[in-house]
């Protein structure tokens, strides 16, 4: 309970985290949006057997934590505590394929293990990716570039919504379930009974809450349309920006850049 | 039971992806079209409800362990099935990108497992025929039961045919579907529960809520037409699906042929993303001459690691370890570079 409460709080730690004001946090955030979405098809379109080749990846993050600013220490460990799914069903690799792949003087290292591996790191790269574009952009900036982008604007005007009405509605049920905690002595009261009406009753302050809202904004001349205060506008070097780490990536992708820097250097001491 | 990016190929992915955006178009435009004003707040404010709702947690007896509430089927009934899944859709991207629940690129996976299946299936074909006409205690709880159960069902084969297909996972077919399906009918079934009770609590306090959606009949000829297009898409989907998987694993007993003759992977066939980019490789590959690609050709098997012979091995890990020396140079000069920007 406590943690999920606490990640609720996170949301609002993200939402001040982008709202610095860097070179990469001024940037349009539709090319923040497709540069995002090429570096994961990239990654993701490796084989399952690659490490080396997806190592040069880590730069597109690198890059972004250190001109954007960002925390190191709290994105990962927001990463790690996404990661349980990704193990539990990644683990199951090292087991079912033992065949050898790697040998490294006397340590084997099993197909299983490197996939695993492989898992891991992509896992880490997308989900970090995904982080990194919100702690850059913030969340009306991606929705302001989806829409931009052809997303319908119904889809959009609602995923500003449920963004807007979140915090207000996690705060009630907070105080709904400490209420309930108070209230209960060895675990009583805390079944799925008492949880209906507990819900129910949330439920139904919320859709009371949502019949205020819209006189509200009846009020105040809505017509289905947000508008930005801010028109987005794309300059050449964004642009740019954006060919250019696509092509990087595309590079990267294509060349295993780590296998061919090794044999050069072997080349070179031989 | 979020998909995550690591899990899946850009082939699966991108063919969800296409569906969702498909069905979120479709969706809106069907929101749009029932101009219920109400509707847009409603929808926004049910969104944030399905989060305030998970905080609250809740003992399961006879486990000792406790549950949440996960939503789609209460979305579904209270606010039709079009409104619903986008809904949930954003609810599902608000939790790909703050909690790295699933990922960009299994966006589509999840929506379509967790929202197409409850709101396009299990609420048309099982709640609403249970329920519509008249509602009573045992009949929201059955409707309930039944269709969260069905829906969780799907979306479980969902996410096990989409880990299969995309090929990262070493998990056999059936020993995942084993692992998946019996786990999410005991979810199904505490989801099923759960969502009836707040459900029959609402229709005993405020009836009028719920005849927006599945007590009312005038308006429901037209709706089963629409509920066909749904099913039509989402078959052409799944046969997408299918079909993609099919290709990649040309026939089954082939495959476990070579499985068991121990050649390790199959060739990636040229049709698949996959394929098209190590054919693309192959055929630009500069600098022919470094190991890689003469062990490719000389093997029968097209694996993107084809370096069974240690010293390719040797020269991946030595670049590796360089590469990830110079990277981490960058960021600090990057960093000093910009201190001394800002001291300026």
């Amino acid at each position: 309970m406590s943690g999920i409460e606490s990640s609720f709080f996170d949301i609002g730690t993200m939402d001040t985290i982008s709202r610095q004001d860097t070179l990469v946090h001024r940037m349009d955030p539709r090319i923040k949006v497709l540069t995002t979405l090429v570096f994961i098809v990239c990654v993701v379109s490796f084989g399952k057997h690659d490490i080396s080749a997806l190592v040069p990846f880590l730069i597109y993050p690198l890059f972004l934590v250190v001109l954007g600013d960002l925390p190191v220490r709290y994105l990962s460990r927001k990463v790690a505590l996404a990661a349980p799914f990704a193990i539990l069903i990644g683990i199951f690799n090292p087991l079912l394929d033992q065949e050898l792949l790697l040998q490294v003087g006397p340590v084997g290292l099993s197909g299983g293990w490197v996939s695993f591996f492989s898992i891991l790191l992509r896992f880490t790269m997308t989900v970090g990716a995904a982080l990194i574009l919100i702690a850059t952009t913030g969340y009306n900036g991606v929705c302001m570039a989806l829409e931009k982008m052809g997303v319908p604007q119904v889809f959009v005007v609602q995923l500003l919504f449920l963004y807007r009405y979140l915090f207000v509605l996690v705060d009630e049920a907070s105080r709904m379930v400490r209420a309930r905690s108070l209230r209960s002595f060895e675990g009583k009261g805390m079944g799925m009974r008492v949880f209906g009406s507990m819900g129910g009753h949330l439920l139904l302050r919320t859709m009371d809450r949502a019949q205020r809202i819209h006189l509200a904004m009846l009020c105040r001349g809505f017509d289905g349309n947000i508008r930005p205060f801010h028109p987005l506008r794309v300059r050449g070097w964004e642009v740019m920006y954006l060919l250019g780490w696509s092509a990087l990536f595309v590079f990267m992708r294509f060349y295993n850049v780590p296998r061919l820097l090794g044999t050069l250097i072997q080349r070179f001491l031989s | 039971m979020h998909m995550a990016d690591a899990l899946i190929s850009p082939a699966v992915g991108g063919t969800l992806w296409a569906g969702a955006a498909g069905l979120i178009a479709y969706s809106s435009k069907k929101v749009k079209q029932d101009m219920d004003d109400r509707r847009i707040p409603l929808m926004g404010v049910l969104g944030a409800f399905i989060f305030a709702a998970q905080m609250i947690n809740f003992t399961i007896p006879g486990t000792g362990s406790s549950g949440h509430l996960g939503g789609g089927m209460i979305l579904a009934i209270l606010l039709g099935p079009a409104a619903a899944f986008l809904t949930l859709a954003s609810v599902l991207t608000v939790q790909a990108l703050f909690f790295a629940d699933g990922g960009l690129l299994s966006l589509g996976c999840n929506i379509f497992n967790l929202g197409f299946f409850p709101c396009f299936v299990a609420y048309p074909l099982v709640y609403k025929p249970i329920v519509q006409g008249n509602p009573s205690q045992r009949r929201i709880a059955i409707g309930a039961v039944l269709s969260a159960v069905l829906g969780l069902q799907l979306g479980a084969l969902g996410v096990v045919l989409e880990t299969f297909s995309s090929g990262i996972s070493d998990l056999p077919f059936a020993t995942f579907l084993l692992l998946m399906q019996p786990i999410h009918l005991a979810i199904g079934i505490v989801e099923g529960l759960v969502t009836a009770a707040v459900v029959v609590f609402v229709w005993k306090a405020r009836p009028e809520i719920l005849e927006g959606t599945c007590v009312s009949s005038p308006a429901k000829a037209s709706s089963l037409g629409r509920v066909l297009a749904a099913l039509i898409i989402a078959a052409a989907v799944t046969g997408g699906v299918i079909s993609w998987f099919a290709s990649t694993r040309p026939d089954g007993l082939e495959w476990s042929i070579s499985r068991s003759g121990g050649k390790g992977e199959v060739e990636p066939p040229k049709k698949t993303f996959y394929g098209w980019l190590a054919g693309l490789q192959e055929k630009t590959a500069f600098l022919p001459d470094y190991g890689f690609r003469e062990s490719k050709k000389g093997e029968s098997s097209g694996d993107a690691w084809p370096a069974v012979d240690p010293g390719t091995s040797l020269s991946g890990l030595l670049g590796g370890t360089l590469t990830l020396i110079t990277l981490v140079l960058i960021g600090v000069l990057l960093k000093r570079r910009k201190k001394h920007h800002v001291r300026h």
